[in-house]
């Protein structure tokens, strides 16, 4: 191996990717793309969700109740409704996702028994949402609750007594706000570095096939070798620079938290790096139309980073088989990493059974790699 | 003229039928992702690993810990007996939620008096600690009103104690068990038929251009339109074709029901049909290689992906966004086929989203036809 052949390499390739501007669109500008659409479409905070209200008692206790779930900015009443068929319209509509229905005898009960029961009718179509919604719902129903027990007073206008057996405090760790985006943009690098990375790479050496500059390369004295360090250097470099943007977007314009260091940062992403490279390069000597490449590239790497890395879906909500396959998905060591580095601040001794796995992978598919160039023409 | 579009058409056919790649991209790559996405794209929160500290060990705090450990939303898959346990299995991620009870927790109820019980919650993702959380209130608050009742029964809660409660009983509709299958299934069968149709109708046109044969077609009798239309027909029936293979095997595999009426589905399809081949003929005019076409997967197909509301709420995105989810012809699509699959509603309700479809694809194909015919000349 030569080092000036390597540079040459590394200069050709440069000023391809430079001079082509498909390649340059997915350098450059995909990752801020990628950065503004998912991290301001892929949120799950539930706000000011559209309610429907049927208020079979309009008493003062009732409406009090109500009022509690127009002040919550996780809901926002958009409708009255007179009769069950009107709340079944409108759920069936998609204007309201819940439904609250208030009993005639609310306040009665209230006062003779001491419990009422009122009723929330969800939409549960999307079951996220759902869940989340009726968590809020309770909540506003339990303030409610709380409150109802402190003014309540016996027959004789004697304050009751108060009780409240056990009171949950709760505390957050890691992301106090539960922010969505805190935890979805860490992810997104990931995804971002599989796409760039698989993309360039896997025309790499297609385009030398359908180029015909092939003849060229193998006329010339370079080696195998040479020729797979050559080629991947600038996009080792592209992908690093990628990910330092994707780092300070993520930070400075989304405001999620770094509070790990750098330095592990960097070996992590190197590590993720080699291994997409890796096998963009590989697909891309094996499969000789850039289309071709370009999209087995996408099946292998990107689909794994987008659905079996941690990513947005939690692994140990997957049934097992599929837990188990995860642990094949290099992403997943990645996407772990990313996410403790951002928000638990992991040291690069926390990580390490992440990054030799991915070290691991990485090694493994460098040798491959530098195993499939071979200089001929068929 | 049907003549000139019916050769067109079967032409189309035999490309396809000699296509082994194309054949395989059709058939192979969807069942995948629809495996891999009805197995994978899940929200839901069961068995969250949760560790426990018991430091006050009376009838009470074993009571209550025990409401966790019956339920299947909670593992206990540590007891600590320090703080420092605790902190050290969240900070590891081998538990999300930590349950500390404190010592004094039952001296405090049986007095009557409110006790604290501590919940540590591991809030990197967000979403499972959101709804995690939302159970332990659940099921804290049940031990809670269960003691005041019991208290109050005993006569030992003081002479004007009365437990006031409102509660709250919550009635999830059309998927009464909460499957998140239901919900994404569907999806995955939409987002699939964009991605599929798009892509298939603009590599097909800018390969015939790429290869010279366009121009072979345009010397020929054929007017443009009878060619657009050739050229569109054997993509409409492959993607009906797509779209019954992907919902059937995903319902079955899945066992996601259909409760909708199927012709309502069909006149959907066929309108979200309509703009996913408007898409791919558009792109074809702007794409000069196939190589950029497919490139456009990404500027393209990625956003009307993110933006449909397929995962994530269209509700919860920035307002402009959201305005952009109206130029998202498969944001319309989930709605009806959500509708028909999960809701079982009829035209009364989707009347708005056909209507949006509809309007979309007449746009889409309207532009894309004046432009394909614009390249031609």
């Amino acid at each position: 191996m030569k080092l000036v052949r390597i540079k040459a390499m590394a200069i050709k390739e440069t000023l391809q990717v430079w001079r082509d501007p498909f390649s340059l669109l997915i350098a450059l500008l995909m990752p801020l793309m990628q950065m503004l659409l998912l991290g301001y479409g892929l949120s799950l905070d539930i706000k000011h969700l559209p309610v429907c209200v049927y208020d079979r008692e309009a008493s003062q206790d009732s409406q009090a109740l109500l009022k509690r779930f127009q002040a919550s900015v996780y809901f926002n009443i958009v409708e009255g409704a007179d009769n069950y068929r009107d709340i079944a319209t409108s759920l069936d509509r998609g204007i309201c996702v819940l439904a609250v229905v208030i009993p005639p005898d609310f306040t009665e009960r209230l006062n003779d028994s001491g419990v009422s029961t009122v009723q929330a009718i969800v939409d549960a179509t999307d079951t996220n949402t759902a869940n989340i919604a009726m968590g809020y719902a309770q909540a506003v129903v339990g303030g409610f609750s709380t409150d109802a027990q402190i003014s309540a007073t016996d027959a004789r206008g004697r304050p009751l007594q108060f009780i409240q057996p056990v009171d949950v405090e709760s505390r957050v760790w890691f992301n106090e706000t539960l922010e969505s985006r805190d935890f979805i943009i860490p992810g997104v690098i990931a995804l971002i570095m599989a796409l760039v990375g698989a993309q360039l790479t896997s025309l790499t050496v297609s385009r030398e096939w359908e180029r015909g500059t092939m003849e060229l390369l193998v006329s010339t004295p370079v080696s195998p070798m040479e020729v797979m360090f050559g080629k991947l250097a600038p996009y080792f470099l592209i992908g690093l620079l990628d990910a330092a943007f994707c780092l300070v977007f993520g930070v400075f314009w989304f405001d999620v938290p770094f509070r790990g260091t750098v330095s592990t940062l960097f070996v992590a992403t190197s590590l993720f790096l080699v291994v997409i490279l890796g096998i963009g390069y590989l697909i891309s000597v094996k499969i000789k139309s850039q289309v071709g490449a370009a999209q087995i590239g996408l099946l292998v790497t990107l689909l794994p980073t987008a659905l079996l890395s941690g990513y947005t879906f939690p692994i140990d909500q997957m049934p097992p088989p599929v837990q188990a396959i995860t642990y094949l998905v290099f992403a997943r060591y990645y996407v772990t990493a990313l996410k403790a580095l951002f928000l638990k601040g992991s040291g690069i001794l926390d990580l390490a059974p992440q990054l030799l796995a991915m070290a691991a992978y990485a090694a493994v598919i460098a040798f491959l790699a530098s195993r499939a160039f071979r200089k001929n023409l068929d | 003229m049907f003549d000139r579009i019916w050769r067109i058409v079967i032409k189309e056919f035999i490309e396809l039928k000699r296509d082994k790649w194309a054949r395989f991209r059709l058939i192979v790559p969807p069942l995948v992702q629809m495996l891999v996405f009805g197995y994978a794209a899940t929200f839901e929160v069961y068995h969250v690993s949760t560790v426990v500290l018991d430091r006050d060990q009376t009838q009470e705090s074993r009571e209550l810990l025990s409401r966790f450990s019956f339920t299947d939303r909670f593992t206990i898959v540590e007891t600590a007996s320090t703080d420092a346990q605790i902190a050290h299995a969240i900070d590891r991620s081998d538990a999300a939620v930590a349950l500390v009870i404190h010592p004094g927790f039952s001296n405090l109820l049986r007095k009557g008096q409110t006790a604290p019980f501590q919940v540590i919650v591991d809030g990197t993702n967000s979403n499972t600690a959101l709804i995690a959380l939302g159970y332990v209130n659940l099921i804290a608050g049940q031990y809670s009103a269960d003691y005041a009742a019991d208290l109050v029964r005993r006569g030992l809660a003081g002479a004007n104690a009365k437990p006031v409660t409102v509660n709250l009983e919550t009635r999830p509709w059309y998927n009464p068990d909460l499957n998140g299958r239901w919900f994404f299934v569907p999806g995955v069968v939409g987002s699939l038929t964009l991605m599929l149709v798009v892509s298939l109708t603009a590599s097909a046109i800018v390969r015939e251009r790429e290869v010279g044969t366009l121009e072979q077609l345009m010397v020929s009798p054929i007017r443009p339109y009878e060619l657009i239309l050739g050229k569109t027909v054997p993509f409409f029936l492959v993607g009906l074709a797509e779209v019954a293979l992907v919902a059937v095997f995903g319902t079955v595999w899945f066992r996601v029901p259909f409760f909708g009426d199927p012709l309502i589905l069909l006149m959907g399809t066929v309108l979200f049909l309509l703009s996913t081949l408007g898409l791919g003929i558009l792109i074809s005019t702007v794409c000069k290689t196939q190589q950029q076409a497919f490139a456009s997967n990404f500027f393209v197909l990625n956003p009307m992906f993110t933006l449909s509301g397929f995962a994530f709420p269209i509700s919860s995105m920035p307002v402009i966004l959201q305005w952009l989810t109206y130029l998202d012809p498969l944001r319309y699509y989930l709605v009806v086929i959500r509708g028909t699959f999960i809701k079982g509603v009829g035209l009364d309700a989707l009347w708005p989203d056909m209507l949006g479809m509809a309007a979309l694809g007449a746009g889409l194909l309207g532009i894309s036809i004046l432009r394909f015919r614009k390249s031609l000349d």
